[in-house]
């Protein structure tokens, strides 16, 4: 194969933007995680205390992250994963029998991001809490 | 067809009113729907389990609307709490429309 000049240029800049496409949150995506709170919160703005969301600092597989989120005197807990190709992860709604507002799961993230848990509180107002995790290896599909 | 073996743990006994862990974990591999097929490149269709619900004699203990977002074989972990004696029952909802269902006996004591 012989490789111009030329083709060299067209081969970096199509390497280039192949490299620009996982982009974090472009405009779109930051419209549908928005979308997605609104939805849930009805436009109240969130408290910051009051969930707490464990997750592992570093997740070295994207595929299998634990997490846990628990907030006191919770009716519904939404987590969003806002860097995932479906930013919503699981909603989580309390009954009359639920021992404690916790749940704790496996999430799949396909990249480091703020995972983001909201609670809805019985009083009706709502709670926000936000954990970064690193991710070596993303975990959805490919 | 599918081989689905729903798990759950619950304390053999509780006490009446006191918050226990309850445990469960179902085999399915929960096809995002994002993947792609390495050999056609056509992407391979979502199947997931989408709503996760336990109850107690007819009252609701925790429902969960899941996303793909939810790891393959999902594991949930949650609280609950009775005040007697009677049976636990965990429901699974499959995209394909199929309903899974397991029940555990509760006793307080």
């Amino acid at each position: 194969m012989n490789l111009t000049r030329r083709d060299v240029m067209a081969l970096g800049a199509g390497g280039a933007a192949l490299a620009m496409l996982p982009l974090p949150a472009s405009a779109a995506d930051q419209a549908a995680i928005d979308a997605a709170i609104q939805k849930f919160t009805g436009g109240a703005k969130p408290k910051t205390s009051g969930v707490k969301l464990t997750a592992p600092e570093i997740a070295e597989n994207g595929n299998t992250v634990p997490v846990e989120v628990e907030a006191d005197g919770a009716t519904e807990i939404l987590v969003i994963a806002p860097n995932n190709p479906l930013p919503e992860v699981f909603k989580a709604s309390f009954g009359p029998l639920s021992g404690g507002s916790s749940a704790s799961t496996r999430i799949r993230l396909a990249g480091t991001q703020d995972l983001t848990a909201i609670a809805k509180m019985k009083d009706g107002s709502f709670a926000m809490a936000k954990r970064t995790v690193k991710v070596t290896i993303g975990g959805c599909g490919g | 067809m599918k081989d689905i073996r729903p798990r759950v743990k619950v304390p053999a006994t509780v006490k009446a009113g006191e918050a226990f862990t309850v445990k469960t974990l179902i085999n399915h591999p929960m096809v995002s729907g994002f993947g792609k097929d390495k050999k056609t490149g056509k992407t391979i269709p979502r199947e997931i389990i989408n709503h996760f619900s336990c109850d107690f004699e007819g009252q609701n203990v925790i429902a969960m609307e899941l996303d793909p977002a939810i790891s393959a074989n999902p594991y949930i972990q949650f609280q609950a709490k009775v005040d007697k004696s009677g049976t636990m029952t965990f429901t699974w909802k499959d995209d394909d429309g199929s309903v899974y269902t397991k029940t555990a006996p509760v006793k307080v004591g």
